[in-house]
């Protein structure tokens, strides 16, 4: 079968891939591309593990066609932080411990990121809201939310 | 082995600390590597075949036109693992859960699975592959499958532990019982008895990290394994001992690993993956998807429970008794067993029995789930007990703190209590002011007790000093929620450095000896206390370096605060020596210093919790609302109180997932109707509120610095919890979890049907 060739931009970069027509954005990301960072959880849309940015939308890239990328602009965990630097809310989850096992945390970083780009003064409830796609089975989200509070507060600051 | 491992008080400069994990960068990066991140040169896709039956015979199966597919590499079915396990029956279960051999016991159960250059073409080979089955009554419900009259899901199975052998097969493998003194002469002496059957159902551990893992067959016979898992070693034995090869030929990695809370402490995918590699004469990847970790991976045992307990007037507790039924999934287990240990381990009692029945159903094999067993029995007492302490008329935690075990009680399942931390949560309950803040209308309160007993077990550990002084501490315990960082504390600890200069690694199993599963609660408790050994070993050849870089007595010099220093006024003008100062001319002075460690820890030290939630019930609707959370737990010591907290308030949210909306749902046909995140819903953020701890210390006598296993016992109260404050909203008392909206709904339109 013969792949579609594909030209987006990810993380600010142009690149260019080959792709088949079932193949999902995730499977690109993570088989064609090597960035792992984005994690299949469900493959149904139901986890966020797998959530990207995609032209300043919040989405799973497990429900988005590799193909659909072409033209667009795509964030993944890998271009948060600036070369060594790294993004207040990847500081804060590190200082709060909000992650055990950290399989969710590069979807729950991106989903706060999104979060705190369209309302920079969340509420706690709105915080749980707007994270209410991911799921996180180890840290009973007490600590995440404070970690966006507390990175919203610095981000505020700055 | 001359290593201490008792209690000595001590003023700690690092443990107790918060610092950052030494992984944390790599994980908020998305650079860590878990099970599925992994990939080989020339590797193949793998993918598994699963049965659509509850129950079947597999008459025939033919893969030929599957493995004419092109692009297919290898196609395996049970005959490509002939059994080895030399009449070994759990290996033997084992081995048929990873692929059905001559029945299909369950909804999901393997019986085929390929190898293929890519996903897709691995995905028309499964289609391709023909099984003629025939199908068999199934069961699925612990009390039906309990019943004579139920369909035999393995007819070689007679019931153990009976007084007189049966003479018929049964689905009850095992009855095992626990007690002491006379119960029925202790009921006699109660003047109120509370009497009650309790249900469960199975529940998923639900990590968010489907199962991965990638084998490599080497034609030279020795394989390699990247996996995620609790226990690479473990994994190794088992692997080895399925594949027929030498268990020092297999070497396994274990990857970062997403959440396994007891479920990636038995291998499922793994011999399958090293069986395609090895036809295939390549590596396989093989992962499962979500649907199969719910079909095939996993749960924890449904429950049927019948509790009695009887107290006096004053509230002392006469005679407790619980029979408990857990399922086992299609194969022998001792889950009743532990669940009939642990039910009424809380509580001083003269007279109290307990007996449990594992029971065969055809649902997935039953997996350990955080405290297995526990948090059901407990659900099923902690209920009771409740309703006896209103009956009685007493608080309901005053009621649990006269009866109440202490150091020198006999547990209900044998051994005598050493310094143990009830009482203590208990009286911090009480004083909580969670307890006297005020209720909103249709809100409930409800308090519950929690018990495990923590393993410790095989360990082995190497400290290397680096020529610049950094310390390289090399662990066989998988991290599973951040022990790097409190290992790493330990070492700074006994080390007497500053934690910045040690790095804790997860070592492979070619590389350290063997290290039993991080389940248990086991991981820091064990490690830890292979640390400070390994730390102690290290010190004293630092010691002889520092004797001779002085040219003095070894007897001379002692360790202090991460220096040697020589002991003895003839020494006054030496000084000290930092360990990193060693370190640079350890070259010159007899080479690289290291410190090594293997020991059995013992004496874990069992732990205790209670749990005090506020719920809201929409009498209505039947929908609830979790308003306020506590858990108050004993560490023994937090080495890392961060990642203590974070323990207690994930298992804290589990437990409600559990009590309030997880279960397999499975339709008359035996198949399971919610393998997915979307209809198998655990809790959300927006679904909690903050989860509030607070942390006890009551030392372990057995362990250096006091620590305790802190992993597990915070999933066993909350179902009680939850049931006893669901209970107080709703007015009604609810036996069977979860307790969802519809339950909920029933059991509060069936009281009013009854007070009318
Ligand atoms: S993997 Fe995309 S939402 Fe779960
Ligand atoms: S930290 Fe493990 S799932 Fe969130």
């Amino acid at each position: 079968m013969a792949g579609i060739a594909v030209s987006t931009t990810i993380n600010g970069d142009a690149v260019e891939y080959l792709c088949q027509p079932d193949e999902t954005l995730l499977d690109v990301l993570r088989d064609r591309l090597g960035l792992t960072g984005a994690k299949e959880g469900c493959g149904t849309g139901d986890c966020g593990a797998c959530s990207i940015i995609l032209d300043d939308r919040l989405v799973c890239s497990c429900l988005v066609l590799g193909a659909e990328a072409e033209g667009r602009r795509v964030e993944t965990i890998e271009g948060m932080a600036h070369g060594d630097t790294l993004h207040p809310l990847q500081q804060k989850f590190l200082e709060h411990a909000a992650l055990q096992c950290g399989i969710c945390t590069p979807g729950f970083l991106i989903a706060a990121k999104d979060l705190l780009a369209k309302n920079p003064d969340p509420t706690e409830e709105e915080i749980r809201f707007g994270l209410a796609g991911n799921l996180c089975r180890c840290t009973g989200y007490d600590k995440i939310v404070r970690a966006v509070q507390d990175a919203a507060i610095v981000m505020k600051g700055a | 082995m001359n290593f201490d491992p008792r209690f000595s008080g001590r003023k700690f400069t690092s443990v107790g600390t918060r610092p950052i994990r030494p992984d944390g960068i790599d994980k908020v990066t998305g650079r860590a590597r878990y099970g599925a991140d992994f990939n080989m040169a020339g590797q193949l896709v793998g993918r598994v075949l699963r049965s659509p039956h509850a129950h079947a015979r597999i008459v025939k199966i033919d893969t030929s036109k599957a493995e004419k597919l092109a692009g297919v590499k290898a196609v395996i079915t049970a005959a490509d693992l002939p059994d080895l396990t030399d009449g070994d029956a759990a290996m033997y279960d084992v081995l048929d859960n990873c692929m059905a051999r001559t029945k299909a016991l369950y909804d999901g159960h393997a019986v085929a699975a390929v190898a293929a250059i890519d996903a897709r073409t691995a995905r028309q080979a499964l289609k391709l592959i023909e099984i003629e089955y025939e199908l068999l009554p199934h069961v699925t419900d612990v009390d039906e499958a309990a019943k004579h009259t139920a369909p035999l899901i393995n007819d070689a199975i007679f019931t153990e532990g009976l007084e007189e052998k049966p003479v018929k097969p049964s689905n009850v493998t095992k009855r095992s019982q626990f007690g002491h003194g006379d119960v029925h002469q202790g009921f006699g002496q109660a003047d109120f008895i509370v009497e009650r059957s309790f249900k469960t159902e199975q529940t998923h551990q639900g990590y968010i990290e489907p199962h991965a893992c990638v084998a490599n067959f080497s034609s030279d016979g020795t394989a390699d394994l990247w996996v995620c898992t609790q226990g690479h070693f473990v994994y190794r034995q088992h692997c080895a001992q399925l594949l027929g090869m030498e268990a020092s030929k297999l070497r396994v990695t274990s990857s970062e690993i997403g959440g396994g809370f007891g479920g990636k402490t038995h291998v499922w995918a793994e011999p399958v993956a090293l069986a395609l590699s090895r036809k295939a004469g390549r590596p396989v990847k093989l992962v499962m998807t979500r649907d199969e970790v719910f079909r095939a991976s996993g749960p924890t045992s449904a429950t049927s429970i019948d509790v009695k307990i009887g107290a006096r007037k004053d509230g002392t507790i006469t005679a407790a008794e619980a029979t408990l039924r857990y399922s086992c999934g299609p194969y022998a287990g001792s889950w009743a067993e532990i669940g009939a240990m642990t039910a009424f381990a809380c509580y001083k009692l003269d007279n109290v029995k307990t007996v449990g029945y594992e029971v065969l159903v055809n649902r997935p094999k039953t997996a350990a789930y955080r405290a297995p067993s526990a948090p059901m029995a407990a659900f099923a007492v902690e209920s009771a007990v409740d309703e006896l302490a209103k009956k009685i008329g007493m608080d309901p935690v005053d009621f649990r703190i006269k009866n109440a075990a202490q150091e020198g009680t006999r547990s209900s399942y044998g051994p005598v209590y050493g310094p143990i931390g009830i009482g203590p949560t208990l009286e911090a309950v009480k004083s909580h002011p969670h307890m006297k803040a005020p209720l909103g209308k249709n809100q409930g309160r409800g308090m519950a007790c929690g018990f495990w007993f923590n393993f410790g077990g095989q360990t082995c550990t190497d400290l290397n000093i680096g020529m610049d002084g950094s310390v390289s501490l090399a662990v066989g315990t998988v991290d599973v929620g951040g022990s790097r960082a409190s290992l790493s504390l330990v070492a700074a600890e006994e080390l007497g450095i500053d934690y910045s200069q040690v790095k804790a690694i997860v070592a492979d199993t070619s590389s350290l000896g063997y290290n039993d599963m991080t389940d248990g609660s086991r991981g820091t408790f064990s490690s830890s206390m292979a640390t400070i050994s390994a730390a102690r070993n290290a010190i004293k050849i630092l010691r002889e370096r520092a004797a001779q870089m002085w040219d003095i007595a070894v007897d001379d010099v002692v360790w202090e605060k991460g220096h040697a220093i020589a002991r003895g006024e003839k020494h006054g003008n030496l000084g000290k020596l930092s360990l990193k100062e060693i370190a640079v001319e350890s070259g010159k002075t007899g080479g690289p210093i290291a410190g090594h460690s293997e020991l059995v820890a013992d004496g874990a030290g069992v732990s205790f919790a209670t749990h005090i939630c506020d719920i809201e019930v929409d009498p209505d609707t039947g929908a609830t609302r979790v308003i306020r959370y506590t858990v108050v737990q004993d560490a023994g010591k937090a080495v890392h109180p961060t990642y203590v907290e974070g323990q207690y308030q994930g298992g804290a949210a589990q437990g409600i997932g559990w009590a309030l909306n997880e279960e397999y749902i499975y339709g008359k046909d035996g198949r399971l109707q919610n393998a997915g995140f979307l209809d198998y819903r655990i809790p959300v953020c927006s679904d909690l509120p903050m989860i509030d701890t607070q942390i006890l210390e009551i030392p372990n006598p057995n362990h250096p610095y006091g620590v305790r296993g802190v992993g597990e016992t915070s999933i066993v109260p909350p179902l009680a919890a939850i049931a006893n404050a669901v209970s107080n909203a709703a007015g009604v008392r609810m036996t069977h979890i979860p307790m969802s909206p519809p339950r909920i709904l029933a059991a509060i339109e069936a009281e009013r049907e009854w007070s009318k």
